[in-house]
């Protein structure tokens, strides 16, 4: 560990350990764990998504597979399976519940000349590629709803790497139009997508 | 007696040339397109429209094609990509609904023969009420028995759609938003006008129970 990360995972803990008295509501005990990684307003760090205002149902089914070691890209593995074993389904419903009710802030990191371009398919598809428009389940701002999540303000390196992991075998636990749509994306579709989708708010 | 006798069988036989030119027409169509283009087509309807076509709940509730009568279902995808209808939401309707003429015929041939069982979804407790409205009307209201046009299975026929197995939410919003939806265009040159009058005189709760008994009915 260098001095740098040192400093970092500390600094870490004392803000996670001071974020009950800032939060609204009544937050429960194990937000932070998820803030460790997930960052202190739960908007997410580095590679671990945001995950405030996800749907509920949607953050749930997501424990339920880390769980069942059912969604199984690397980073699940080396991280959520772990974080997941002890979750009890109580608490499962305790923190998606809390979560869903935090505000989300856009990443904004994506690449604005490709946002054009994903924002038309993103609200139309390609008919002549058979690809659908994302809108018509994910919502006209990308905001989900119920077990499907929202898109809008992710962030651009977590948008491109889940598209492309459907496509390398990966399980993302979807539910099953999700890994065969993507799957019919190109490189530069995904790019174009992942960068608008960081913008919307 | 015999002249009813020839004309039963005048009739046998104008029918019968009627279905020929049907079925000979449906095979052209499929001609029109290749297999591969018609297979990859499907499957981008079924990942909005569920995988067997059973319909799906996302952002919007997209309805069940499986069992549709093809004459409606071609008439659905002329309407969106003529913006007769929801040409005013979110998304460009007329985009994803962009086909030929001869793909709209080979995938209104594809969901016609789907049979799924029913996604449900409905309330329990109102499929009874929603049961004797669809078999008799609401008399007092002027609305007419849904069996009349609809069938008794409410399979529909031709250009009067199948209603069995319909999702919940679909029927509901259909029948809410009869003429937001459905009455976009300037001429009424389709059946869509029968129905404004009927769902104007239906009431919330009516409509509810409607489509709870429908949305269980195979």
């Amino acid at each position: 560990m260098t001095r740098t990360m040192r400093i970092r995972v500390a600094l870490l803990a004392i803000v996670s350990f001071a974020v009950p008295s800032l939060a609204v509501g009544n937050e429960p005990a194990p937000v932070r764990n998820c803030s460790w990684c997930h960052g202190t307003s739960l908007n997410g760090y580095a590679t671990a998504p945001r995950l405030a205002g996800q749907p509920a149902q949607y953050i749930m089914n997501q424990l339920r597979s880390f769980h069942r070691h059912t969604r199984d890209n690397p980073f699940s593995r080396q991280f959520m399976w772990g974080a997941a074993e002890n979750l009890t389904p109580a608490t499962a419903y305790g923190l998606a519940t809390y979560l869903a009710t935090l505000p989300p802030r856009p990443a904004d990191d994506g690449n604005p000349d490709l946002a054009g371009a994903g924002r038309s398919l993103y609200e139309e598809g390609n008919p002549d590629g058979n690809i659908v428009a994302c809108a018509a389940c994910h919502g006209p701002n990308a905001e989900g709803e119920g077990q499907i999540p929202r898109l809008g303000g992710l962030s651009y390196a977590y948008l491109k790497r889940r598209l492309e992991q459907w496509g390398e075998g990966y399980h993302a636990s979807a539910l099953p139009p999700m890994p065969r749509i993507a799957i019919k994306l190109a490189p530069n579709e995904i790019e174009a997508l992942a960068s608008y989708l960081s913008f919307v708010r | 007696m015999r002249l009813v006798m020839a004309m039963l069988t005048l009739q046998a036989a104008v029918v019968a040339i009627a279905f020929g030119v049907a079925g000979r027409a449906d095979s052209a169509a499929r001609n029109g397109v290749s297999r591969g283009s018609v297979e990859a087509k499907i499957e981008y309807c079924k990942d909005c429209h569920g995988l067997s076509g059973q319909g799906y709940h996302g952002y919007l509730t997209m309805p069940r094609l499986a069992g549709q009568n093809s004459e409606y279902l071609e008439n659905q995808l002329r309407a969106f990509i003529a913006r007769k209808r929801e040409k005013d939401l979110f998304i460009n309707m007329a985009r994803v609904h962009g086909t030929s003429p001869d793909m709209q015929a080979a995938l209104s041939a594809h969901f016609r023969e789907l049979n799924p069982p029913p996604a449900g979804g409905g309330p329990r407790q109102l499929v009874s009420t929603g049961k004797q409205i669809y078999e008799d009307g609401v008399p007092e209201a002027n609305v007419p028995a849904c069996t009349a046009c609809h069938g008794p299975e409410a399979r529909g026929q031709d250009a009067i759609p199948r209603l069995a197995g319909q999702l919940y939410a679909y029927t509901v919003k259909e029948l809410t938003r009869w003429d937001k939806e459905r009455g976009q265009s300037s001429a009424a040159d389709d059946t869509r006008a029968v129905m404004l009058p009927i769902a104007h005189n239906l009431s919330q709760s009516q409509i509810s129970a409607i489509a709870a008994y429908l949305s269980y009915l195979r």
